[in-house]
């Protein structure tokens, strides 16, 4: 019997606006208001002054590791945009640009890589779960939320983030799935920004795209541009509104570009090309999209200097902090101490009470021990 | 009051706490139309619809992780690993996240789940089915780990489970789910977590263990009472983590001499900790080293070997004869 082609036939859009000059294909432009395009460009420039200040903080030891974001700023704020206040935003750990329009403060972020758990408490009734450092192990977490979502009968969205890194594990898979059989209001954006620290994406995926992953589940799959603000959030507003009139979840997959450090202890010098860069440099998402407001007569005067000044007066809250108290690692281990719990705190209570507590000891502190895709010794 | 077994138990609790709190539902692989693998979800699915009794794909790690997600919401999922032997595929899931949101998120989330898991051997099943692996979820902070040993505190310590602010590991026995019947009564029971039972008093030796080994400590101290004319007390574990130490303790402190029983292999096991606490507690009390009663340290050995490596009466005896006459 010969061979019969199976009725499904799929196809990968890629969607892109604003060119890397920020001319625009004007047949696609949003219809967004002056005071929307201005918000989105206050937007990524905070994300991006925010990670250079905090470059600076961590290379002063005031602040540990992070992981920087230059280059994702349209991917991150395109998206988050088309969410409502009520809707839930499920971050991995490199969305600093998101998690600002989402509300954090910017002294959270700071005290999240400075080691205090309080940066990463979400804000009461700010519905963000909190920075996940297990690649791809929060994708699921955005699909039971949207089940719950949709089980209480609330108009809310889920919009998960993850890398192109993390469509290699397991559980980005199993939560597409689990999406696709469930129907539930979810939007699955994959930063991809081709580089999982040192792994190009040729090494990741034999894909052509990531989008196309989707599609194996039943879902519709959109690559778009993730330098551009524009077509991110023309995709985004799309799926948002697909998830929220019930037809299900989307995944977009943004094409964008790391372009400074998998996090502030990695050299990419040493896997990656400065060609590379610089070309990718080009299509930096904030020129772009700074090249149309300036064309549209929308780009503020003193824009950079007020950006600055919010971080400013951030980290100097932020430095106001002082030492925590080591009593504060018991109270949020369970809802109620156990017993033994209890005795254990009792004893470094006692402890600190006679002066022989870690605070002497903090001053002698070993360095931290190396994170994931750290290098202990430079080249 | 109705003569249930395990299973019919478990069902019960289920039962009355999903008519009771609508945010209570139940997520995993063959828990609907089957109503699980044992029966323990038997006709939920009827009751309650494909919305609450949820036949979840095959993906361990999704089942935990949207459960996650669940709770995060304020829902209270039960998500039934179907075997506990499978449930390293989620347990990142359950270490990364479930034990930790509270914690990461500084109370603002918590995790309100409940992870049941069939556990345990000697009922002739297949590598993967027979293990006790309830230590490595007893080790971890920010869960609690428990295990019953008959149908009533069954049913009431899985009510409490589901009642629980913290999420909750939850061991049933396979060897249990049709061993006996017990009254069960019809109005919801509760019982503490955290709390051991003192299940036969005695002066002499005491007796630690849970889940299905509670039923040889109790043979043993029949035996030794009869044979040997030593009073036993029996002590049922009940809740693993958080550890009931001063029950352990007090038994301890009278008697003087204790052999824990567990299913688990006995390196880095639950009876290391017992023993470590009741040393910490009763240390000029005891009158003999503290006995450990084991699987061996090896992996599952297949089932025909499974009699020489689960222990056994003969076992246990000669443990508590060697520690009564140390």
């Amino acid at each position: 019997m010969p061979r019969t082609v199976l009725e499904p036939r799929f196809q990968v859009e890629y969607l892109s606006i604003l060119d890397s000059d920020g001319k625009l294909d004007s047949s696609l432009e949003p219809d967004l208001p002056a005071a929307d395009l201005k918000r989105l460009y206050r937007g990524m420039l905070l994300g991006r002054r925010l990670d250079e200040r905090m470059i600076r903080l961590q290379r002063q030891g005031r602040i540990g590791t992070f992981a920087p974001i230059k280059g994702q700023e349209a991917s991150q704020v395109g998206a988050v945009s088309t969410l409502k206040p009520s809707d839930w935003m499920v971050p991995s750990f490199r969305e600093t640009a998101a998690m600002l329009w989402r509300g954090w403060p910017l002294e959270k972020l700071l005290m999240l890589y400075a080691g205090f758990l309080e940066g990463g408490q979400p804000e009461p009734g700010q519905n963000d779960l909190p920075v996940t450092i297990p690649v791809a192990t929060q994708v699921p977490h955005a699909v039971g939320l949207a089940y719950a979502a949709q089980y209480r009968g609330d108009d809310a969205v889920v919009m998960s983030f993850c890398g192109d890194g993390a469509t290699s594990e397991g559980d980005f898979h199993e939560a597409l799935n689990f999406a696709g059989v469930w129907h539930v209001p979810v939007v699955f954006v994959v930063q991809n920004n081709q580089w999982a620290i040192s792994v190009p994406l040729k090494k990741q995926t034999h894909s052509k795209t990531i989008a196309q992953k989707a599609l194996a589940y039943g879902l519709p799959g959109l690559q778009v541009d993730g330098n551009d603000v524009l077509a991110v959030h023309a995709a985004c507003r799309e799926a948002v509104d697909r998830a929220r009139s019930g037809d299900g979840p989307t995944l977009i997959e943004c094409v964008t570009y790391r372009l400074g450090v998998h996090t502030t202890a990695d050299d990419p010098t040493k896997y990656r090309a400065a060609e590379e860069v610089e070309a990718w440099e080009k299509k930096d998402p904030l020129t772009r999209f700074g090249a149309y407001l300036q064309k549209k007569k929308l780009l503020e005067d003193g824009l950079t200097e007020s950006v600055d000044a919010e971080i400013a007066a951030a980290v100097k809250r932020f430095e106001a902090l002082g030492t925590p108290d080591p009593l504060g690692m018991f109270e949020h281990a369970y809802a109620t101490r156990p017993p033994h719990v209890e005795a254990q705190r009792a004893e470094l209570a006692a402890r600190l009470r006679n002066g022989d507590g870690p605070a002497a000891a903090l001053a002698n502190d070993p360095p931290s021990p190396p994170m994931r895709g750290q290098r202990t010794s430079r080249r | 009051m109705a003569k249930l077994n395990l299973v019919k138990a478990l069902n019960l609790a289920l039962l009355q706490e999903m008519e009771r709190d609508e945010d209570v539902l139940i997520m995993g692989e063959d828990v609907g139309v089957d109503g699980g693998v044992f029966r323990v979800t038997e006709d939920l699915h009827r009751k309650f619809g494909s919305k609450r009794v949820i036949d979840s794909p095959l993906a361990e790690a999704a089942i935990i992780g949207a459960g996650v997600g669940m709770a995060l919401y304020g829902l209270k999922p039960i998500c039934e690993i179907q075997f506990s032997g499978f449930a390293f595929q989620c347990f990142h899931q359950i270490e990364n996240h479930v034990a930790r949101y509270r914690m990461r998120s500084q109370g603002r989330f918590h995790v309100p789940m409940v992870i049941r898991m069939p556990y345990g051997g000697g009922v002739r099943a297949l590598e993967h089915h027979s293990e006790s692996e309830e230590q490595f979820y007893a080790h971890i902070p920010g869960l609690k780990m428990v295990i019953p040993s008959g149908p009533r505190n069954a049913r009431a310590l899985l009510v409490s489970a589901i009642r629980d602010p913290d999420p909750v590991i939850f061991f049933e026995h396979k060897g249990l789910y049709h061993a006996a019947k017990e009254d069960v009564p019809d109005e919801i029971e509760t019982m503490p977590l955290g709390r051991a039972q003192v299940v036969r008093e005695g002066s002499d030796l005491t007796l630690i263990a849970y889940g299905a080994m509670l039923r040889l400590a109790r043979e043993a101290a029949d035996t030794l009472a009869e044979e040997d004319g030593a009073q036993c007390e029996v002590i049922d574990l009940l809740t693993i983590s958080p550890l009931d130490r001063e029950t352990l303790v007090a038994s301890v402190r009278k008697t003087g001499r204790a052999v824990i029983v567990h299913e688990a292999p006995r390196s880095f096991g639950p009876g290391a900790e017992i023993a470590t606490s009741i040393m910490d507690g009763a240390f000029l009390s005891l009158e003999a080293p503290i006995a450990r009663v084991t699987s061996w340290d090896v992996p599952f050995p297949g089932f025909a070997r499974e009699k020489g490596n689960v222990p056994d009466l003969a076992r246990v005896l000669a443990a508590a004869r060697e520690t009564l006459a140390f």
